[in-house]
């Protein structure tokens, strides 16, 4: 799909590690020594109760936080400060907790927002939409309507996103980070406040992008039947320690994770 | 009675008396009002880009003029001039977006806010030390800028079109539909909303605030170029030229501090208006008004409209 900037990492290897990752901010402490890594081509589900740091987790991994101590190898370089830009510009695209887009744009602005890094033409070019400027916008065009018939979101093409319901934008978040065309791609808890059959929804995709496109997925995600049903692997972590690494059914058999975890009401 | 008459009859039956002076007084308050519109779009741009109310775009205006006018008079062509001044809003808004705005990143707005008054004082200080602080003629002929008007028989009697005016009012009606272009069609101006709406957003695919920052400042150089321009040119290059930023203030108060098209309405809304309120109402509090009238007629309008022109998120905004 692109070529890789490193080197060259097939399915089952190393693409994104975290060694002995530390993260606070003044007193407190979101992440303390976590060390994990994420295969090419793996769903990787991160969980743990509220408060634990897989958020925090995320922020390290796109730019958006820098740790305290230890660092981020991604596809074998290691970035102790990647910013968000580079982290973008190295294949990593993500969505938010509590959704974050770009509520005055329409869908297909959104998405075609999800592929700046894509687009270069010059800026005379952008503004006079005049040849090479406009080829490239038809381009880009094409391939945001195939993520568009993928995701199902044909009818809210043109609406502002602000005005659609929380299950859809959801949706137009994940069409975003694919608009992207991702080597990894980080997911905050995609299914949070959804309904049954949209959860259902969101599950299938996962799944397609991960089938289809090769994506690599690391997924927050607090359904236990849902983490159970899509991740390959499962890293717990609570109060910014990780407690437990493997895959669903190890992890599910782990009498920490089960005193911290599972045994709680909202598992 | 009487006052209510003359409040509310008089003028409208001395508009109906003299229907030319009536074309005369819009047509001034239009050419006026693009150019707000025009200058209202420069805090738009940069108020979207960053949230900040960009306190320096006034004495952009000026420098800009300044710098114009103190090439020429030091030998420069104009066009080449002009194209050095370009060169130097380019190179003021790199520099601001390094030594201001990049390292006062995630510092809360009106820190940033306070930055455009160090700003300000130091454009002008930079200005009267390089060009001096007095008045100077816009260079109009260098230029190519017509002078003289035309007159124009119309509705029994005569409309009177300064050429200057006609020019400033082409030349910057294509200003502001450059910018609603670019802002709406190109993909710079999608990032640019992009980043509006979220930051982090923005962020994560990649879009670059830094170069978003240069952009926008450049951009509204450039606004305050060609207000310089066509301002100076219908008075003179000096530091009053600064009050047309004043005049942008109502324009964000009506059009709402993040809407193009309120920019583009509200201007010419608050430039025919204060041409009209001055001609037909001046009088009745013995003139002197055009120093608050648009803040007058902008609050007025949002007694009846308080969700602004266009309902764009505007009362929390500011
Ligand atoms: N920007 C921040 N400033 C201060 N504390 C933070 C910040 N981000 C996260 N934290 C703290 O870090 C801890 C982990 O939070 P988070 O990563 O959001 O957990 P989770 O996503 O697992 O619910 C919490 O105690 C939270 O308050
Ligand atoms: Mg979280």
């Amino acid at each position: 799909m692109r070529a890789p900037d490193g080197p060259l990492i097939v399915k089952g290897d190393v693409i994104l590690a975290a060694e002995n990752v530390s993260l606070g901010f003044g007193g407190v402490k979101a992440l303390t020594d976590v060390s994990f890594d994420i295969q090419k081509g793996e769903i990787r589900a991160i969980i743990g109760p509220n408060g634990a740091g897989k958020t925090s987790m995320l922020n390290c991994i796109n730019g958006f936080y820098h740790p305290t101590e230890g660092s981020i190898t991604f596809k074998g370089q290691r970035r102790p400060r990647m910013r968000p830009s580079e982290a973008a510009r190295g294949g990593i695209a993500r969505t938010f907790q509590n959704v974050a887009l770009f509520k005055g744009m329409t869908t297909l602005d959104n998405l075609m927002a999800g592929r700046s890094l894509k687009m270069s033409r010059g800026f005379v070019w952008q503004a006079l939409r005049f040849g090479p400027a406009m080829r490239e916008e038809v381009e880009h065009r094409k391939a945001v309507e195939e993520i568009i018939d993928f995701l199902e979101i044909q009818a809210i093409r043109r609406t502002p996103v602000g005005k659609l319901p929380y299950g859809l934008q959801k949706r137009v978040e994940l069409g975003r980070a694919l608009a992207m065309e991702p080597e990894v791609l980080l997911l905050d808890e995609p299914m949070a406040g959804m309904n049954l059959e949209e959860k259902e929804d969101m599950c299938r995709f996962i799944l397609d992008v991960n089938q289809q496109f090769g994506t690599t997925i690391a997924l927050i995600e607090h359904d236990m039947g849902v983490v159970m049903d899509l991740s390959d692997r499962v890293v717990v972590l609570e109060y910014g320690r990780k407690i437990a690494d493997g895959t669903p059914a190890e992890v599910k058999r782990d009498e920490r994770v089960i005193a911290a975890y599972l045994g709680q009401a909202h598992a | 009675m009487d006052l209510l008459y003359k409040i509310f009859v008089d003028p409208f039956v001395q508009m109906g008396a003299a229907p030319d002076l009536l074309v005369q007084t819009v047509w001034e308050g239009l050419v006026a009002g693009v150019l707000y519109s025009l200058i209202a779009l420069g805090f738009v741009l940069i108020f979207t880009a960053s949230g900040v109310f960009n306190f320096a775009l006034g004495i952009m205006v000026v420098f800009a003029a300044l710098t114009l006018v103190g090439l020429t008079e030091k030998g420069v062509p104009a066009y080449l001039a002009l194209a050095l001044t370009v060169g130097v809003m380019f190179v003021l808004a790199v520099a601001i977006e390094r030594a201001v705005l990049r390292p006062l990143v995630n510092q809360p707005d009106i820190i940033l806010f306070m930055a455009t008054f160090g700003l300000t004082y130091f454009l002008i200080g930079l200005g009267e030390m390089i060009f001096g602080g007095s008045p100077k003629q816009m260079i109009t002929d260098q230029l190519g800028l017509p002078r003289g008007a035309v007159d124009i028989p119309m509705l029994g009697g005569m409309v009177s079109l300064q050429k200057i005016d006609i020019a400033a009012a082409v030349i910057a009606s294509l200003a502001v539909a450059s910018l609603a272009l670019f802002f709406q069609k190109t993909r710079i101006g999608r990032a640019l909303r992009a980043v509006a709406d979220s930051h982090k957003a923005a962020l994560s695919v990649g879009i670059s605030l830094n170069q978003i920052w240069i952009v926008v400042w450049f951009t509204a150089g450039i606004v305050a170029l060609v207000t310089g321009i066509m301002w100076g040119a219908r008075s003179e290059v000096s530091f009053a030229l600064e009050i047309i930023a004043l005049k942008a203030l109502p324009v964000l108060i009506l059009g709402g501090f993040t809407s193009v098209p309120g920019a583009i309405v509200g201007g010419l809304i608050i430039g025919i208006g204060e041409k009209l309120g001055e001609f037909y109402w001046g009088p009745l509090v013995g003139g002197g008004i055009e120093s608050w009238l648009a803040y007058f007629i902008a609050l007025g309008f949002l007694l009846v409209r308080p969700e602004g022109l266009f309902g764009d998120k505007l009362i929390e905004r500011i």
